[in-house]
């Protein structure tokens, strides 16, 4: 489990995180959401114990970062930003190390050790040095260096930056699979990366927090939430009759491939509606859909919302 | 305790995968030497003790020791692996002493090496072999006041040049601060009990007493001191630096 309470840093007159309150729990895979320069990192960094918060506090696993830092860096399995490890030695010298330092028992340091390898597929690279890596395998080692000790709690800094679509896909799966059990923050701004992998979301941005709620919750705030798509041959003569049914907000036409999109009032059903409409139009619908709502116009409807604003 | 060890072993394994360390050895070897029979009149004194050797090493140190402590901090803040360090179960203070303890170890490898000045000494007189062990312990415990304010100025700064430049430049100080004729210029501005702790402050003098071959508690006292002072103050700079 981790917990923030009102976590905050300030960086001479420049507060990074502003009283950040945040929770998640075993099972859950949070995500916190922002732009660049949105606090995401120093709110990690003070979860992970590398800064001290300027005040609040943080707990991992009940252990408060302030009072029992060392109990809390032994349930948290860390990967910084950019993945840094030590470019002189090879995956399994560092790998090693790192084992060492968490003073992890033989035995179950070995079973571990090969694991983690397989799971990240390093088993072929192992004596390459770190240095020599490609930015993915460098991400990869800084994963399997995270999970070497099994902790119950995992803190990702932005973990597929880097990654190609294959590898992206790969790492997701990973994480999925770990889950379940473990308490999972993953930082990002990639909006798909939220759809494949977390199942809450904390949107922030300046230090603050906005949002904190469901992918899904956030997608019934977008505007598109509940709108209708589709493409057809002529669709420009029912754009009218289409604005005319009561529960249609609006109606716009793409100008560029002519895909109409039917907005509806107050989030009220319109599917059905839609659909008769087009049959008693005799129109031929290539394809139609029910939009979900569109998360990257939520996330910027959200950031870039006046200063003091709350949603 | 498994935290120190790990660090300590990671960094001396370090120093031998790099060149640093056989640049550090090759140099540290062919000046000792080359001091010691050249400017340290090792011949013509006619004396088998190995005094111009030992006198020789502060000024080594003074410019080798720094060249090896300056990347053990500011290297793991510039490449960011200070981030990887502090998310680990080890405390600062174990952390500092891991680093300090592996510089330690490698400048007592390089002391080792020396051996065959004291082979030749041996084999061309009959020196006390006590005194020269007494000197050994003394150039080493130098070595290690040398490390410790060499880590302290490593902490301080991610610039590896600066933390050469501040270490050697303190060092140089802490050297010069017991020699005659630095105490003969504060003689008439300070009480002469300040200038009898600026002599006592100084490095070469305790490290000259040891080497003389008598290991006086005061000297021991001096380079513990020393080396704990400097190491705990790098852990309040980490320390100081997590909070702003």
């Amino acid at each position: 489990m981790i917990e923030t309470d009102r976590l905050t840093r300030c960086y001479g007159p420049l507060t990074a995180v502003d009283a950040l309150t945040l929770r998640a729990e075993p099972g859950q895979v949070l995500g916190l959401l922002g732009p660049n320069g949105a606090g995401k990192s120093t709110a990690m960094r003070m979860i992970a114990g590398f800064l001290a918060p300027t005040s609040g506090t943080a707990r991992v696993c009940g252990h408060d970062v302030r009072k029992e830092p060392l109990a809390a860096k032994r349930a948290l399995g860390y990967l910084p930003e950019g993945a840094p490890s030590y470019g002189e030695m090879t995956i399994r010298e560092f790998l090693v190390f790192m084992m060492r330092v968490r003073g992890l028992d033989r035995d179950i340091a070995f079973r571990r050790f090969d694991e983690v390898v397989m799971r990240l597929e390093l088993e072929d690279v192992l004596e390459q040095t770190i240095g020599t890596l490609s930015k993915g395998l460098r991400r990869r080692v800084g994963l399997a260096q995270a999970i070497l000790h099994d902790p119950p709690v995992l803190m990702l800094d932005e973990p597929t930056d880097g990654l190609d679509p294959n590898q992206k896909h790969s790492v997701r799966m990973l994480i999925d699979a770990m889950a379940r059990e473990r308490t999972i923050l993953i930082s990002t701004h990639l909006l798909e990366e939220v759809h494949a992998l977390c199942n809450r979301v904390a949107i922030i941005a300046n230090g603050k927090l906005l949002a904190d709620a469901t992918p899904a919750e956030l997608e019934a705030r977008s505007r598109y939430h509940g709108a209708v798509s589709f493409s057809a041959a002529g669709s420009g003569v029912s754009r009218e009759m289409l604005a005319r049914i009561p529960s249609v907000a609006s109606v716009e036409v793409d100008p560029l491939d002519g895909r109409v999109t039917v907005f509806p009032r107050h989030g009220q059903p319109i599917l059905e509606e839609v659909q008769a409409l087009l049959r008693t139009q005799n129109l031929e619908v290539s394809e139609i859909q029910l939009e979900q709502g569109r998360l990257d116009e939520v996330f910027r409807q959200i950031t870039t919302q006046p200063r003091g604003a709350q949603s | 305790m498994s935290g120190v060890t790990a660090i300590m072993r990671r960094e001396l394994w370090s120093y031998f995968v790099t060149p640093v360390a056989y640049v550090f050895m090759v140099i540290f070897l062919v000046m000792a030497g080359v001091l010691t029979f050249y400017t340290g009149d090792f011949y013509d004194r006619g004396l088998a003790d190995l005094q111009p050797f030992f006198d020789m090493h502060p000024w080594l140190y003074l410019v080798l020791v720094p060249a090896v402590t300056m990347s053990t901090w500011a290297e793991e803040r510039a490449s960011g692996t200070l981030e990887l360090l502090f998310s680990l179960p080890v405390s600062i203070s174990q952390a500092v002493l891991g680093k300090f303890l592996a510089a330690w170890a490698f400048i007592g490898i390089c002391l080792v090496l020396t051996f065959p000045i004291w082979i030749t000494v041996n084999y061309l007189g009959d020196p006390d072999n006590g005194v020269i062990l007494a000197g050994y312990v003394g150039s080493w415990l130098m070595a290690g006041a040398f490390i410790a304010i060499g880590t302290c100025m490593s902490t301080a700064t991610r610039s590896q040049i600066i933390a050469f430049i501040l270490t050697a430049a303190v060092c140089f100080l802490l050297l010069l601060c017991g020699q005659p004729q630095v105490l003969d210029f504060f003689q008439d501005a300070v009480p002469p009990r300040v200038i009898g702790a600026l002599g006592q402050l100084s490095i070469a003098r305790h490290a000259n007493a040891i080497a003389r071959g008598v290991l006086d508690l005061r000297d021991l006292v001096y380079f513990f001191a020393t080396i704990v002072a400097w190491l705990a103050a790098s852990v309040v700079v980490l320390d100081l630096k997590r909070t702003r």
